[in-house]
C-alpha cells in the first residue's frame, strides 16, 4: 500500500491543475452569466487541450489517447473537476464505451472522438425510465439489414453539442423463469438523421452552460453495422465500461470539494468578527475540520477504486462507495462553505452559491445515492445468500 | 543538432522562501520546481528541434537529489535524456563554481547549442550563462527575446528599454532566453508517461574530474554575512483632496525626497 504519489502521478496533477487554473478559471464567470460557452471559446479551449496532449486522457495511447491508467485518470479527473463543468468537459474524455467499437465503427466513431473531431453523448434515461434503466421503451427493430428506432430520451447531457449519440434501446423481450425481460442493445446514431430531433431540455440548477436535452426518434433508420456490441448485450456493455465513468463523478466531486474547502478556509482565516478570524471560533473551525476529514476519505475511496481497476480486483461496489461518499461530501462541503461565508455565500459575487447549486446534481446523475447504496447493499447480501 | 538545456530546481517562488542556518537557500522549506525561466529555455529547444526536423536534447541540472524533479518535468515536456550532477560537496556553490561544474558536464556532451534561462528564479544572478560561454569558448548570446537557428547561424533579438537589437553568431553557441520568447507548453499525458523511460545519468564531481575544494560554500568568492526579513509593509497615507490635494501630494513626495 503506497499513499505517496509517484513522479508521473504528481506530474499529471500538476499539469492538469496548471491547465485548469490558466485556461479554464478565467472564463468561469462568463459561462455562468451566459449559461453557455461561446462557440469560439469552446473551440479555442479544445484546440489548446489537444495541442497540449491533454485530450482523451482516458483512451489508450495506441489509439491516440492520453494512455493513463485508472489511477492516472482519477487524478486528472479530480483536477478537471475543480473547474466549471461546462468548461472542463471541453477537454473531453470520450465515453469509455466507445472502446467497444469494432470494424468500421472504429474509424467512424472511436478515433475521431479521440482526435476531437467528433463528440459523443450517451442516452439511457427516459421520462419513464430513470433509475430503472431496463424499463426503457425506446425501441430498435430490424428491417432487413437496417434498424428502425422509435421513442424518446431525456436528460441527455451535451447532446446539443454532440455529433452522435451512444443510444440504448430495447430490441426484444426474453422469456425468463422470473418473467419477461427486455433485451437492451447499444447503437451509434448520428445527429441530423431524418426523424431524429434533439431539443434543449429545461434549464437546470446545476452546471450552467452544460445542457441536458431531449432526443426524439421517429422512424430513424440506421444501417446494421451501427449496432454497438452484440444485440441484446447492452447491459454487459454498460457493466464493462461505465463503472469507470461512475468513478469520474467521484473524482470530479473530490476535486471540487477541495477547491471549495480551500476557498472556505481562506475566508475563515481572513474574515474577522468579534476581533478574530471566524475560523478560530470552534463553531466554525470544527465544521471545517469535519469537511477536511470527509474530503480526504472521499479522495482515498476514489483512488482505491481506481487502483483496484488497475489491479483487476475491482467490483461495482468500489465505484459505488466512492461515488456515493464523494458526491455527498461535496454537498456537505458546499453547504458548509455557504455557512462560513454567511450572507456573502449566497451572493453571485462569490462562486460559493454556484458550487452549492452545482453540487446538487452529483447525487442524482450516474445513479442516485440510493442506487449506489443499493449496489453496495447487494454486494453485502449476495454472499449471504439473501 | 545536439542541444543541451540547463534546468534548475528552485524553491517555488509562491512559497514562503527562507534561508538555512548556513545562510544558503533553504531548499527543504518549500516545494521545489523547475525554474519558470528555464521552462522558456526548454520550450525554445523543443521548437528548434521541431523546426529543424531533427536534433537531440539533453537536459542538464546541478543540484541535490530533489533536483531530478526539474529533469523529469523537462523530460515530460519533451527531449531525450537528462544529466544530473549531484554531490554533497556542491552545497553552497556560487555562480563561479556552478559554471565550472556545468562547463565540465556540458563539455562531455559536446553540444552544438546550449540554451538556458535568463536567470534562476532563486539566485537571479544572470551571470552563469556568460561565465559558461566564456569557459567553454562558445558564442555567447544572452537575453534573447526571440531565437532562430538556421544552418550554422544563430540569430537572437535582444530587447531593452531603448532599442531592439538583432544579433547573429555562429555555432557552437550558448543562448540565454527571456520570458519574451513565448509561453512554455504543458507536458502532455503521453509526455508524462514517456518521461520515466528516458535515460537520466547521474554524475559526481569525481566523474567530472573536479576537485571538491574548488566548489561549495568554502570556495565561494562572496559570502552572506547577514540576513534580515523585509520589514512588514507600512500602512499607506491617504491624501484627501479638500481643494489642496495637489499641494499635499507634492509635500508628501518632497518629504520622502522623491521630488
Ligand atoms: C443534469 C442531468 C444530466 C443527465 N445526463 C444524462 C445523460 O447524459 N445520459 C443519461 O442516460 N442520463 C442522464 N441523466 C439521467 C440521470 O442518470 C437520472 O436522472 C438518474 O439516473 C435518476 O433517474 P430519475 O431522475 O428518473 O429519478 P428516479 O429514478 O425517478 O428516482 C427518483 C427518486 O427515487 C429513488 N429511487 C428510485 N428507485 C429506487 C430504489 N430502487 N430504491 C430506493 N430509491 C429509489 C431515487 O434514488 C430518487 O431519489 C441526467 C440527469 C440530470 C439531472
Amino acid at each position: 500500500m503506497d499513499f505517496v504519489p509517484n513522479d508521473e502521478q504528481r506530474a499529471i496533477v500538476e499539469t492538469v491543475r496548471a491547465f485548469v487554473e490558466t485556461e479554464l478559471y478565467p472564463h468561469e464567470d462568463l459561462v455562468e452569466q451566459l449559461d453557455d460557452v461561446p462557440k469560439e471559446l469552446a473551440a479555442e479551449i479544445q484546440t489548446k487541450a489537444i495541442n497540449a496532449g491533454l485530450y482523451a486522457a482516458n483512451m489508450p495511447e495506441e489509439l491516440g489517447g492520453g494512455g493513463l491508467n485508472a489511477v492516472g485518470v482519477a487524478l486528472a479527473e479530480r483536477e478537471f473537476g475543480r473547474a466549471s463543468y461546462a468548461l472542463q468537459m471541453l477537454v473531453a474524455r470520450p465515453s469509455n464505451i466507445l472502446q467497444a467499437c469494432t470494424g468500421d465503427q472504429i474509424e467512424e466513431y472511436l478515433l475521431p472522438s479521440i482526435r476531437g473531431e467528433r463528440h459523443d453523448c450517451l442516452a439511457m434515461t427516459e421520462p419513464g425510465a430513470g433509475s430503472d434503466v431496463r424499463s426503457m421503451t425506446t425501441k430498435a427493430e430490424r428491417h432487413g439489414d437496417d434498424w428502425i428506432i422509435n421513442g424518446g430520451k431525456h436528460f441527455i447531457s451535451h447532446a446539443d453539442v454532440s455529433d452522435f449519440v451512444i443510444l440504448f434501446a430495447t430490441t426484444g423481450v426474453d422469456e425468463t423463469p422470473r418473467g419477461p425481460k427486455k433485451r437492451i442493445s447499444g447503437f451509434l446514431v448520428d445527429m441530423g438523421l431524418p426523424g431524429f430531433e434533439v431539443r434543449r431540455g429545461s434549464s437546470c440548477v446545476s452546471h450552467r452552460g452544460y445542457h441536458q436535452c431531449e432526443l426524439l426518434f421517429d422512424n430513424v433508420r440506421i444501417p446494421g453495422y451501427k449496432l454497438l456490441g452484440e444485440e441484446g448485450r447492452g447491459f454487459d456493455l454498460m457493466g464493462d465500461w461505465l463503472g469507470a465513468t461512475r468513478l469520474t463523478v467521484a473524482a470530479t466531486s473530490v476535486g471540487r470539494s477541495q477547491r471549495v474547502l480551500e476557498t472556505a478556509l481562506s475566508w475563515a482565516a481572513n474574515r474577522k468578527q468579534f476581533g478574530q478570524p471566524i475560523g478560530n471560533f470552534q463553531g466554525v473551525g470544527f465544521q471545517l475540520a469535519d469537511c477536511e476529514v470527509a474530503v480526504d476519505a472521499a479522495d482515498l475511496l476514489t483512488l482505491r477504486a481506481a487502483d483496484r481497476i488497475d489491479k483487476g480486483t475491482y467490483v461495482d461496489a468500489d465505484a459505488a462507495k466512492a461515488k456515493l461518499f464523494a458526491s455527498e461530501t461535496l454537498a456537505k462541503v458546499t453547504d458548509t462553505a455557504v455557512q462560513v461565508f454567511g450572507g456573502m455565500g449566497l451572493m453571485s459575487e462569490t462562486p460559493i452559491e454556484r458550487w452549492w447549486r452545482d453540487a446538487r446534481v452529483e447525487r442524482i446523475w450516474d445513479g442516485t445515492s440510493e442506487i449506489q447504496r443499493h449496489i453496495i447493499n447487494r454486494s453485502q447480501m449476495k454472499p449471504l445468500g439473501a | 543538432m545536439k542541444i543541451v538545456v540547463l534546468v534548475k530546481h528552485v524553491p517555488d517562488a509562491a512559497g514562503d522562501r527562507s534561508f538555512s542556518g548556513d545562510t544558503t537557500t533553504d531548499r527543504a522549506a518549500v516545494d521545489g520546481r523547475l525554474s519558470e525561466l528555464d521552462e522558456y529555455a526548454v520550450e525554445q529547444a523543443l521548437q528548434v528541434v521541431e523546426k529543424a526536423g531533427e536534433g537531440e536534447i539533453t537536459f542538464l541540472t546541478m543540484g541535490p537529489e530533489a533536483a531530478s524533479e526539474a529533469l523529469r518535468k523537462a523530460l515530460s515536456m519533451g527531449g531525450d535524456a537528462g544529466v544530473h550532477v549531484v554531490d554533497d560537496a556542491l552545497h553552497g556553490s556560487d555562480a563561479i563554481a556552478t559554471s565550472l561544474v556545468l562547463a565540465a558536464a556540458v563539455r562531455r556532451l559536446e553540444p552544438d547549442v546550449v540554451i538556458c534561462g535568463m536567470a534562476s528564479t532563486d539566485g537571479t544572478m544572470s551571470v552563469v550563462p556568460a561565465m559558461l560561454a566564456e569557459r567553454l569558448g562558445l558564442t555567447g548570446l544572452t537575453l534573447a527575446a526571440s531565437l532562430t537557428i538556421e544552418g550554422n547561424t544563430v540569430t537572437i533579438r535582444r530587447d531593452s528599454d531603448e532599442a531592439s537589437t538583432t544579433i547573429t553568431g555562429s555555432l557552437p553557441a550558448l543562448i540565454s532566453v527571456t520570458d519574451q520568447t513565448g509561453e512554455a507548453r504543458y507536458p502532455s499525458f503521453k509526455g508524462i508517461m514517456a518521461a520515466k523511460k528516458k535515460p537520466v545519468e547521474t554524475l559526481t564531481l569525481a566523474d567530472l574530474g573536479i576537485d571538491p575544494a574548488q566548489v561549495g560554500l568554502g570556495a565561494a568568492w562572496s559570502a552572506v554575512d547577514n540576513i534580515a526579513k523585509r520589514p512588514a509593509r507600512q500602512a499607506g497615507t491617504i491624501v484627501t483632496d479638500e481643494g489642496d490635494g495637489g499641494v499635499k501630494l507634492a509635500d508628501f513626495l518632497a518629504a520622502g525626497k522623491f521630488i
